[in-house]
């Protein structure tokens, strides 16, 4: 295993990357490794929605990040949506190395309401941890406070703690812990 | 477990594919991907579906409503999901009465798709247990009127799952109570004509001009009486399963209109001119040894082939000893509880008896008697004393120990008993004991009977 690149995609705010780190360090046994930003690549944008095509920024984190990285986070501060959706807030590949997060939707601006920062990193870390989570093949919990609970608007982001529970929480650390798994 | 619920996407654009079905994974299903119709039917043959999402407009081959028939003629419990880019009323219209269970425009919401797949898996899930349910009812229901470990009626019970869904005419022997009809039932109940009639008949209960016009039906003024025109047996039993019991019993005019049906599945009603073409399959039993009859001239042999297609033999109750405690307690809870009474089992003694007795009819005598000791019955448990009646049952020789007696006075007590029996009337009493009346006389001089 090497380690975990975390890497921005355009412009993301530095102390965001901070906390991001801070809570992967928390969680998982890995080396972190940050990486300069990517641009966005080119042709992601979808004019007729206004966001950013998914797909697009996860081949390209496939494509640029390091071969030797067993997992690839990038953070990025634009909207993203798949064909079907019209809207995530973020991707992975499951029990795959690339993750994605936007904290576009995360915002309290987004809502129309007054910025506020600890919400902010709050949010993060729970998406982080959620995406994050699928990559070493966690899936959606049913307990609701789960950070691996689905959350398909932003009130269900909130009502999540900052933390898995305890039996992805168990279920991560066999993973980190069995002789047969890879990290 | 979701993954006992696959999902397949059908999308020409891979990033639809892809994109959709990572965020199923997420979700935790296994999910298949196609990029068109062709694709997507190769994937339905080896994969049992639950949800199919198909996009409605794919350029080339088959479009999705296509796709979506030819999906539903492979797995026709797979819910589908119609997506489409452009909301119109018509193809929504289009796509449901073509049997998808659910249109959606893309992009959606993503708490609206996610709701959407738990609303149809709910219903999936409440559609497979009511399923499980129903088998398990079947099953019980089977195993409630046919108890049994004996292994020669396991057989017979595989064997009416065999035959239930053929039309052949089935052909049930077996002694009186020995459940014949419900065998028949079996048969009827477990094939496909189990939602259509199951008709009884009972030959030997009607005289043979009533048995006709029951079987067959009759036409207005047809006899004195006859007001109307009605139905009888064979086409109520249209579609069905027509029980004819105690078939042996049929007079010679009835056998060769029963055969003409049973070779043309038609026949008149009584007074009528018109044919009644009929679907009817017909499971016949008797107590009677047909082939003797038919040696003995009172049976058609035609008919008997033709009844005799497939051939049941139900066992004599003391030919599964076996199985009388099992419906002892089976009668037991059933018919103490039917009749409101407090009896909650039967003691091993009372077993004992009860397996030691030869039951002449079968297990429907079993079911009397338990009947009868459960009124009588004093305490919560049938015991020996309960069924103290049944062991002076001269009928039962494992029972029946020789008195350490003179072979005279065993005579003498035949002869007690016989005339006891037949009520003092002497020529039935010689004839049970296989005497001649004037040697019945000498014997009661002899042993000074007072007669």
């Amino acid at each position: 295993m090497n380690g975990l690149c975390l890497v921005a995609i355009g412009n993301v705010p530095v102390k965001a990357l901070d906390w991001i780190e801070n809570a992967i360090a928390e969680w998982f046994p890995l080396p972190i490794r940050r990486l300069p930003a990517f641009p966005i690549p080119e042709g992601a944008f979808d004019a007729k929605r206004g966001q950013y095509q998914s797909v697009e920024l996860m081949k390209m984190l496939a494509q640029l990040a390091p071969r030797d990285a067993s997992r690839v986070l990038g953070v990025t501060d634009v909207d993203l949506s798949i064909p079907m959706l019209s809207f995530l807030f973020g991707q992975a590949q499951f029990d795959g190395p690339i993750a994605l997060v936007s904290l576009c939707r995360l915002h309290q601006e987004f809502y129309g309401l007054p910025p506020q920062e600890s919400l902010l990193r709050e949010r993060a870390v729970k998406e982080v941890l959620h995406e994050l989570g699928h990559t070493f093949g966690l899936v959606h919990c049913s307990e609701s406070s789960c950070a691996m609970s689905l959350a398909t608007h932003i009130e269900l982001v909130d009502s999540k703690a900052e933390q898995y529970c305890v039996r992805c929480g168990m279920q991560l650390v066999q993973r980190f812990t069995s002789k047969e798994a890879t990290v | 477990m979701k993954k006992n619920w696959p999902i397949l996407v059908v999308d020409d654009e891979d990033v639809m594919c892809e994109s959709m079905g990572a965020w199923l994974r997420e979700d935790g299903y296994h999910v298949d991907t196609a990029s068109n119709g062709q694709k997507a039917l190769e994937l339905a043959k080896s994969m049992d579906y639950a949800i199919c999402f198909v996009d409605l407009k794919m350029p080339g081959g088959m479009d999705g409503i296509e796709t979506m028939m030819e999906i539903h003629r492979i797995r026709p419990d797979a819910s589908i999901i119609i997506i489409t880019a452009y909301a119109t009323v018509d193809t929504a219209i289009q796509a449901m009465k073509e049997g998808a269970q659910e249109y959606i425009v893309k992009p959606c919401n993503p708490q609206e798709i996610s709701m959407l797949v738990s609303r149809i898996l709910k219903l999936k899930k409440l559609q497979s247990e009511n399923a499980i349910l129903r088998k398990k009812l079947n099953r019980q229901y089977r195993h409630y009127d046919i108890i049994t470990k004996n292994p020669r009626m396991a057989e017979i019970l595989a064997l009416t799952q065999d035959v239930s869904d053929l039309r052949s005419t089935v052909l049930i022997r077996g002694e009186s109570g020995t459940g014949k009809e419900l065998v028949a039932r079996a048969v009827h109940f477990s094939g496909s004509r189990a939602e259509k009639p199951f008709i009884v008949v009972s030959c030997a209960a009607l005289t043979e001009t009533l048995l006709e016009s029951e079987l067959f039906g009759y036409e207005k003024g047809a006899f004195t009486g006859a007001a109307a025109q009605t139905k009888g047996k064979f086409e109520l039993a249209h579609g069905g399963t027509i029980f004819l019991d105690e078939i042996g019993d049929i007079s010679p005019k009835l056998q060769a209109d029963l055969l003409r049906v049973l070779q043309e599945r038609r026949f008149y009603r009584l007074g009528g001119t018109q044919e009644v073409a009929v679907d009817v399959r017909i499971i016949a039993a008797t107590n009677k040894d047909l082939a003797e009859e038919v040696k003995a001239g009172r049976f058609r042999e035609d008919l008997y082939y033709r009844l005799n297609v497939i051939e049941i033999r139900l066992p004599a109750l003391r030919e599964r000893r076996e199985d009388i405690p099992l419906l002892a307690e089976h009668f037991v809870q059933h018919i103490s509880s039917a009749l409101g009474r407090d009896v909650s089992g039967i003691s091993a003694a009372a077993l004992k008896v009860l397996i030691g007795y030869d039951w002449p009819g079968n297990v429907r005598e079993l079911e009397n008697v338990i009947e009868r000791a459960i009124v009588t019955c004093r305490n919560g448990m049938l015991d020996e004393p309960d069924f103290s009646w049944l062991e002076r049952n001269p009928g039962s020789p494992q029972n029946w120990e020789v008195p350490d007696v003179p072979l005279g006075e065993l005579e003498r007590r035949a002869i007690v008993a016989a005339l006891e029996r037949k009520h003092g009337n002497v020529k039935e009493a010689s004839a049970a004991l296989g005497i001649d009346r004037s040697t019945l006389y000498d014997k009661l001089k002899r042993y000074e009977i007072v007669h």
